[in-house]
């Protein structure tokens, strides 16, 4: 079996109280259908989760750690984009 | 009667745990470690319905012995597995392939039984439903892929096919055991399963671009407890501890 032709996947599962799917590894498999299976088989052994997405490694573009102070670093100075000045009525709930 | 339900019951139990211990042979062998873990997994789903299984067959028999003296002390001709779950592993598509022709006739088992009147076979044929319904995706999603594969997987599954279609109709078998136990209701008609088994086997063929075997011959006495030359070297092994070390526990 020639395992270089099967791509890696990411795989990002959802828990039972949860509303977001959080990365968990990665698998290899040939095609969609049985890199959901493989997850499965490989992640939600223990009943980690309830969902489960997979995609291609390659289809995840990502920022580069070199680039990160130019990305990152300027928003740390800046409380003025903070929400955290304003009070919110009692009326208003959970916002 | 009570003779007959435990034979029933030693029959669903043997296949669940020859055809178990035959996957945890790949146990560290896989071809690639996602289907290393899938068919222990497998493995683990079908020895605790084995578990289940001769627990109840230990109860309707009534004579003090346990699940594990079953499982692990019995001779040959006492195991009721099919012959087709004791055939050896193989290549991964002679596994995939004996896996595939059993889950394709276990689901639609399991699914008739949890209508039983016995209410243990019912519960658990239910609590076992979830689990084969994914071992037949999982093995039908590989005959798919390795029949309209390459050249070599084709050629593979459709060796393996050649080698275990004669042991399918095994599966159909019944004796005056489930005409007694039909007539009660606690048994199935397998006849009845026929046709959803012939249709999804066809469904994966087509996509697999397979065919069955010319040949019609078929085999069958591991029912009765008639086995293969293979199933000798299975149970060696697998009773050899307990027959070794008798009653040891971990």
């Amino acid at each position: 079996m020639a395992e270089k032709d099967w791509p890696l996947w990411e795989v990002f599962i959802r828990s039972k109280v949860g509303l977001n799917h959080k990365h968990v590894g990665s698998i290899h498999a040939a095609d969609g259908e049985m890199a959901v299976e493989n997850a499965r088989d490989v992640y939600t052994r223990r009943s980690e989760g309830i969902s489960i997405w997979v995609v291609e490694s390659s289809q995840i573009f990502a920022s580069d750690p070199a680039d990160s102070d130019a990305l990152f670093e300027p928003a740390d100075s800046k409380i003025y984009r903070h929400p955290t000045f304003y009070e919110v009525p009692d009326g208003v709930g959970h916002m | 009667m009570k003779n007959n339900l435990f034979t029933y019951t030693l029959r669903i139990a043997d296949d669940s745990l020859i055809l178990g211990q035959r996957l945890a042979e790949w146990c560290g062998h896989g071809p690639v470690i996602e289907e290393d873990i899938a068919l222990s997994n497998i493995a683990l789903d079908l020895i605790g319905q084995a578990t289940n299984l001769l627990e109840y067959a230990a109860t309707v028999e009534n004579k003090g012995r346990t699940a594990d003296h079953l499982a692990f002390l019995r001779f040959e001709n006492q195991y009721f597995n099919t012959q087709l779950v004791e055939q050896r592993n193989g290549d991964f598509a002679v596994t995939m392939v004996r896996q595939w022709i059993f889950d394709t006739f276990r689901l639609p088992f399991y699914e008739a039984l949890q209508h039983s009147s016995d209410s243990q076979l019912a519960a658990i044929a239910e609590k076992s439903l979830k689990e084969t319904k994914y071992h037949w995706k999982h093995s039908s999603e590989w005959i798919i892929r390795m029949g309209d594969g390459t050249e070599e997987s084709n050629k593979r599954v459709n060796d393996a096919l050649i080698l275990l279609w004669k042991f399918s109709d095994e599966l159909f078998f019944m004796d005056d055991v489930d005409q007694d136990l039909i007539s009660q209701g606690i048994a199935i008609d397998l006849e009845t399963l026929r046709p959803v088994f012939n249709e999804r086997i066809q469904l994966v063929l087509q996509q697999a671009t397979l065919q069955l075997p010319d040949s019609k011959w078929k085999l069958n006495g591991g029912r009765l407890g008639r086995h293969t030359e293979h199933f000798g070297h299975l149970i060696a092994e697998m009773q050899y501890m307990q027959r070794a070390y008798p009653n040891m526990e971990w």
